[in-house]
């Protein structure tokens, strides 16, 4: 099959960056969309250009790698696939396929179609774990925890922080990543002890990074390659609501009786 | 105060006040549209004291009459109503400042567009807000002005002649098919809205999802219709001319 | 000749680890912060050794590749982790998974070492759920169980099929909460170019920023390799893209021994080739074996669907080879008739490497939904990638690189011969032997991490002054001078041909030399051809751009320069290593059913090999297994 391809090429952060139009031959339906554009950079490197950069590496779906917006989607046509699990079939012999990178003021184009998701690394360490050391710990079957919440703690948990969520925003929002990684730890017994003071940090992390606002159209779940949803989003809304407004369990400080 | 910035700087804060405030607007809105039906309802034949004459006083009319007057003694006339409209100034200025801040801060999120995008998920309604947030909030201007200061008349205008009022604006087809126009976007607005409100406030969750998205669909096409009706039953004529009354009457 | 003395624990091996912690040096609390450990790499073993040793004080800097330390490949595992929990109750303990993980290893591991595995194994448990990690639970709330590869207990813990993600997770939440702190200073995109050893002792590496290109010195007091295994030697792997050898490469020609190269472990059920295109290979869960049969049609020059042959043309090679085990021969047996039949001309599929695995028997007995719900992931999975739905017709599935046993040489600290160099996870050897049990790798990369490095460390740390050479020394100025020669070498070749069309030529060559099964004859070639496919590479490959900027193409050539080293030192060791053991198939050395035949009496040791210098021939040094607490035994899989 054939394919015409418009790829954004950019060379460095202050590039301006512009599409390039390749003209792809030979390609088979059962090639992934990666290796579609190994053929393209091998055509490149052939013709004496620079290959395109993009980032992958697992290319099994679970390393969130893969950082491309196909044909107006984050990760492509196919819904809960990452890039590297698309295969060329999913197109049209013939068809245009438009790749472009991740695009977020928080997540800068480094070249081509790789961009900077650090700022995910930095709202993960804003209180994106349970304050541990390594050593004895005690009896894990001493707190039992209910399959359902356990079930829905690691629904939030298989987040593999892509971005997608980002890049499918219309406003740029990283709620559904923010709110999947405050609702995995926030639902576990071991999480309570830092729950709200989590939520609020991480959001406060969020918002200086320069995401932009959650407007509830639902478009990251959509197009999250591991079907994130938004109800953590709403759970998170309620944790940071009471984070700010309720001060829970607020008992220090001098108190007179009337 | 510390705290309360903090909050309003974040843009979940921003949207919690959306969101209420939003819940508020919906509220009021019930009630209005509520109050309008009483157009289909008539209304009372009253003598004129000493005389065999009998007039109609519009349901309507009196409904608003009794809104000028709630909480009296307790509290003087007008304080009730003024409070009420207090409120809903100060929540249309808040819901349109802080999506205002929203936009441009998701704006700001996103400097290069994409060359080709496509949505997988937002509805229409959703992704239309602001154009159909600014359509409801230019007439809400025109509508106060028309309906409640009376300073643009078509047609007639009389302080507290409510009937009388709609009837001889209605009558201006452009006015309301305008009106019906208008109601179909607040609809499309709400269709968005209100569901998103209580995502917001965390309130939704898959199982309850569907009630509070249907609540949603029914409560928006149902304000709407119900405001519709009124400009269109005027229109066509189906409601009946109640003629003059002297204003005193709705003291009683 | 290097120094094998591996510091083995005395005494009774169950008392052994806490025994010989009692002994180590320590470094005290004020002290710590004085010095600053390297950790290069961030999957299960380095993360949980950095954010462990942050959290004691210590002065940690991370390295990783990739954009984000959550991104390494640990988190592609998908099966389990084991521990010794006995929450079963079925006869579980510390002594059950020491033998097992013994006897899977073929005997050719350290038996102290895999103790204090076995030891661990229930510690690591604790400490992920005390992070958070959502095993799975049973109705009651409590931890739930499954069983894996062929051992008569359960005891893998797991979380749905990506268990791997969710302890990576922990250990890089863990890592997140101390670069919080200031207390690690992580470097992303950065890879490790070399190493600077000065008198013998590890002193600091030498990195380059993979976005600006910048070429930067850093000092050290220690530093932690956890780089992980190097399948990608054979291109086609169930490897991550980016994982390499190189930092294992530059340290054995920096003096680090390696040990058991060859050992390497292949998976009977990946997803085969569907063309030269391929670029990696994604593994099926073996479970799929339990109700599918494997066959090839008997006539090679089959045309037909699979649908429409007839009983009498397949070949169910297995069940009539191995009657009495069949579809269910262990993994290395499976993978090596399912290659021996594609050889033949039997195999399948657009590349004629591959067999079916069909599920109509299953199907026909169990029912269509039965089987499918079983198997719904697999099937979906398989289905995304092949287009094809295995209800319908029968998968095809080829064997496929999965895990390297081998690594550097480390003694039971896990220090290699470099003093002040560490090695954890996959890419030290000193746990799995010449085969690894499932669900075991993350359980000795967490061992090693979180309850290994961070003690033993301090030992060595204590005997010497912290920050006591900087990067002004000459040492480090040669060293860096020398990453730069190669650097600018690579640029400047120009040649004709892509890196990656080398790398799969190579990796071509070492899975049919040193592949599933090995011969005298086929090492010797391959140690042939690799050295000319070399000389062309550093003569005739073309790496476009420049080394100041991303340039993923120079990236991969640096690699793959040195898988071509390493790929050499695989086949010296597969060819030294005349006995055929665990997943090391030589053919002169195998029983009548085809099963690996060990020779204890001459082969009973580790292989560590000694670089001496460019284009000479590998030292085999011997390091000689004892098995005192568990004596020797075949292995069984017959009754």
């Amino acid at each position: 099959m054939r394919i015409k391809i418009h790829v954004w090429r950019q060379k460095s952060a202050d590039d301006k960056g512009h599409m390039e139009s390749h003209q792809l031959d030979g390609l088979t339906p059962d090639m992934s969309f990666l290796e579609m554009l190994d053929t393209l950079n091998e055509k490149l490197t052939a013709e004496g250009t620079e290959p395109v950069a993009f980032d992958h590496d697992c290319r099994e779906g679970v390393c969130g790698s893969c950082s491309m917006v196909v044909n107006g989607e984050a990760h492509g046509p196919r819904s809960e696939t990452t890039t590297c699990q698309l295969y060329m079939r999913s197109f049209d012999d013939g068809a245009e396929v438009f790749v472009e990178p991740f695009r977020a003021a928080a997540f800068p184009v480094v070249r081509d179609l790789v961009v900077d998701r650090s700022a995910f690394d930095r709202i993960i360490q804003a209180g994106g774990f349970i304050s541990n050391h390594s050593g004895p710990k005690p009896e894990p079957n001493s707190i039992p925890i209910e399959p359902m919440v356990q079930e829905a703690a690691l629904d939030a948990a298989s987040c593999i922080g892509c971005g997608a969520c980002v890049a499918a925003c219309p406003n740029g929002s990283a709620m559904l990543f923010t709110s999947a990684k405050v609702s995995h730890l926030g639902m576990l017994p071991q999480g309570q002890t830092e729950r709200f003071e989590r939520v609020e940090s991480m959001v406060n992390q969020m918002e200086a990074e320069g995401f932009g606002s959650c407007r509830n159209y639902a478009e990251c779940e959509a197009q999250c390659p591991k079907g994130i949803s938004i109800a953590f989003i709403g759970r998170m809304n309620a944790d940071y609501l009471k984070s700010q407004l309720v001060k829970p369990d607020d008992t220090r400080g001098k108190m007179h009786a009337q | 105060m510390n705290r309360f910035s903090k909050f309003y700087a974040s843009s979940i804060g921003k949207k919690f006040i959306a969101a209420v405030t939003g819940l508020i607007l919906f509220g009021f809105l019930a009630g209005h549209v509520a109050g309008n039906l009483k157009v289909y309802t008539g209304a009372d034949q009253v003598e004129i004291e000493g005389t065999e004459a009998a007039v109609n006083v519009p349901h309507i009319d009196q409904y608003g009459h009794f809104l000028r007057e709630v909480g009296e003694p307790l509290v003087p006339k007008m304080f009730v109503l003024w409070g009420a409209r207090a409120v809903l100034l100060a929540s249309v200025i808040l819901h349109v400042m802080v999506v205002i801040q929203l936009s441009l801060k998701s704006a700001e999120a996103r400097p290069v567009n994409y060359v080709k995008s496509k949505k997988a998920a937002a509805s229409w309604a959703a992704r239309y807000m602001m154009v159909s947030g600014s359509v409801v909030l230019a007439f809400i201007i025109f509508h106060l002005l028309h309906f409640t200061a009376g300073a643009i008349v078509i047609g007639e205008f009389e302080h507290g002649k409510v009937y009388k009022n709609l009837q001889s604006s209605f009558a201006n087809p452009l006015v309301s098919l305008g009106y019906v126009v208008v109601m179909a976007m607040l609809a499309f607005h709400m269709y968005h809205g209100v569901w998103s409100l209580f995502q917001t406030l965390g309130l939704d969750n898959p199982d309850r999802n569907k009630i509070l998205r249907g609540f949603a669909i029914v409560a928006s096409i149902g304000i709407a219709v119900g405001f519709a009706s009124v400009p269109l039953a005027f229109l066509v004529g189906a409601l009946p001319e109640l003629g003059e009354y002297p204003s005193y009457l709705l003291e009683k | 000749m290097l120094n094998l003395d591996a510091k083995l624990p005395g005494g009774p091996i169950e008392e052994a680890w806490t025994n010989h912690k009692d002994q180590l040096r320590l470094v005290g609390p004020n002290n710590r912060p004085k010095y600053k450990v390297l950790v290069v790499g961030t999957g299960l073993a380095g993360a949980s050794a950095a954010a462990s040793m942050a959290a004691m004080g210590y002065q940690v800097e991370s390295f990783c590749f990739q954009d984000s330390p959550r991104r390494a490949h640990s988190i592609a595992a998908q099966g389990g982790i084991n521990a010794s929990k006995n929450y079963r109750n079925d006869g579980d303990s510390t002594w059950r998974l020491f033998t097992d993980t013994q006897k899977g290893g073929d005997f050719r591991s350290r038996e102290s070492n895999v103790y204090r595995l076995a030891e661990l194994s229930t510690a690591i448990i604790d400490q992920c759920v005390s992070q958070g990690v959502p095993f799975a639970r049973e109705y009651g709330g409590k931890l739930a169980n499954r069983s894996f590869g062929g051992v008569l207990v359960e005891r893998t813990f797991y979380c749905r099929g990506e268990t791997g993600q969710q302890l990576l997770l922990g250990a890089y939440s863990a890592m997140q909460e101390q670069i919080s702190q200031d207390r690690i200073k992580m470097h992303t995109r950065t890879e490790v170019l070399d190493f600077v050893v000065i008198d013998g002792q590890l002193r600091g590496l030498i990195t380059r920023n993979l976005v600006t290109g910048e070429i930067k010195r850093h000092s050290a007091d220690a530093v932690v390799l956890a780089t992980g295994g190097y399948g990608n030697v054979f291109y086609l792997s169930t490897n991550a893209k980016g994982s390499n050898v190189s930092s294992l490469m530059r340290a054995y020609r920096r003096g680090a021994g390696f040990a058991n190269p060859c050992f390497t472990q292949i998976h009977p059920t990946s997803i085969p080739a569907s063309g030269d295109y391929q670029s990696k290979l994604t593994l099926m869960s073996e479970s799929l074996r339990n109700d599918g049969r494997i066959w090839v049609p008997r006539d090679k020059d089959e045309k037909r669907s699979p649908k429409d042959i007839p009983e009498t043309e397949r070949y169910y090679y297995l069940e009539e080879r191995y009657p009495r085990f069949g579809n269910l021969v262990p993994r290395d047996v499976a993978a090596r008739n399912a290659k021996d039949v594609c050889d033949q001309g039997l195999g399948v599929g657009p590349t004629g490497y591959g067999v079916y695995l069909d599920f109509a028997s299953a199907i026909k007995e169990k029912g269509a939904a039965a089987v499918k719900s079983k198997y719904s992931n697999l099937f979906e999975m398989y289905q995304r990638i092949t287009d094809d739905d295995p209800v319908e017709t029968p998968m095809r599935i080829y064997p496929a690189v999965h895990y390297t046993m081998g690594g550097l040489w480390v003694d039971y600290n896990l220090m290699t011969t470099i003093p002040g160099l560490y090695a954890a996870g996959e890419s030290n050897f000193a746990d799995h032997g010449a085969n690894r049990l499932g669900a075991s790798s993350l359980m000795q990369c967490l061992a090693d991490g979180y309850f290994v490095v961070p003690v033993t460390i301090g030992d060595y740390l204590s005997r010497i002054t912290p920050g006591e050479i900087g990067t002004e020394h000459d040492q480090f100025a040669k060293v860096e001078n020398e990453v730069r020669e190669q650097t600018s070498k690579l640029l400047s070749i120009n040649g004709d041909r892509s890196t990656q069309s080398f790398h799969r030529e190579l990796g071509k060559i070492m899975w049919e030399h040193c592949g599933i099964s090995r011969t005298r004859e086929s090492l010797e070639e391959g140690l042939e051809k690799i050295p000319k496919l070399r000389e062309e590479f550093w003569n005739n490959v073309r790496v476009t751009g420049e080394g100041n900027h991303l340039n993923q193409s120079l990236e991969h050539a640096g690699r793959v320069a040195d898988f071509f080293d390493f790929g050499e030192l695989m086949c010296y060791d597969a060819l030294t290593r005349d006995e055929s053991c665990g997943c090391h198939l030589r053919e002169e050395h195998q029983t009548p059913e085809g099963e690996a035949k060990r020779n204890d009496d001459d082969y009973a040791f580790v292989s560590v090999f000694e670089h001496k210098g460019a284009g000479e021939k590998p030292e085999l040094n011997k390091e000689a297994l004892e098995f005192e607490a568990f004596p020797l035994a075949t292995r069984n899989y017959k009754s």
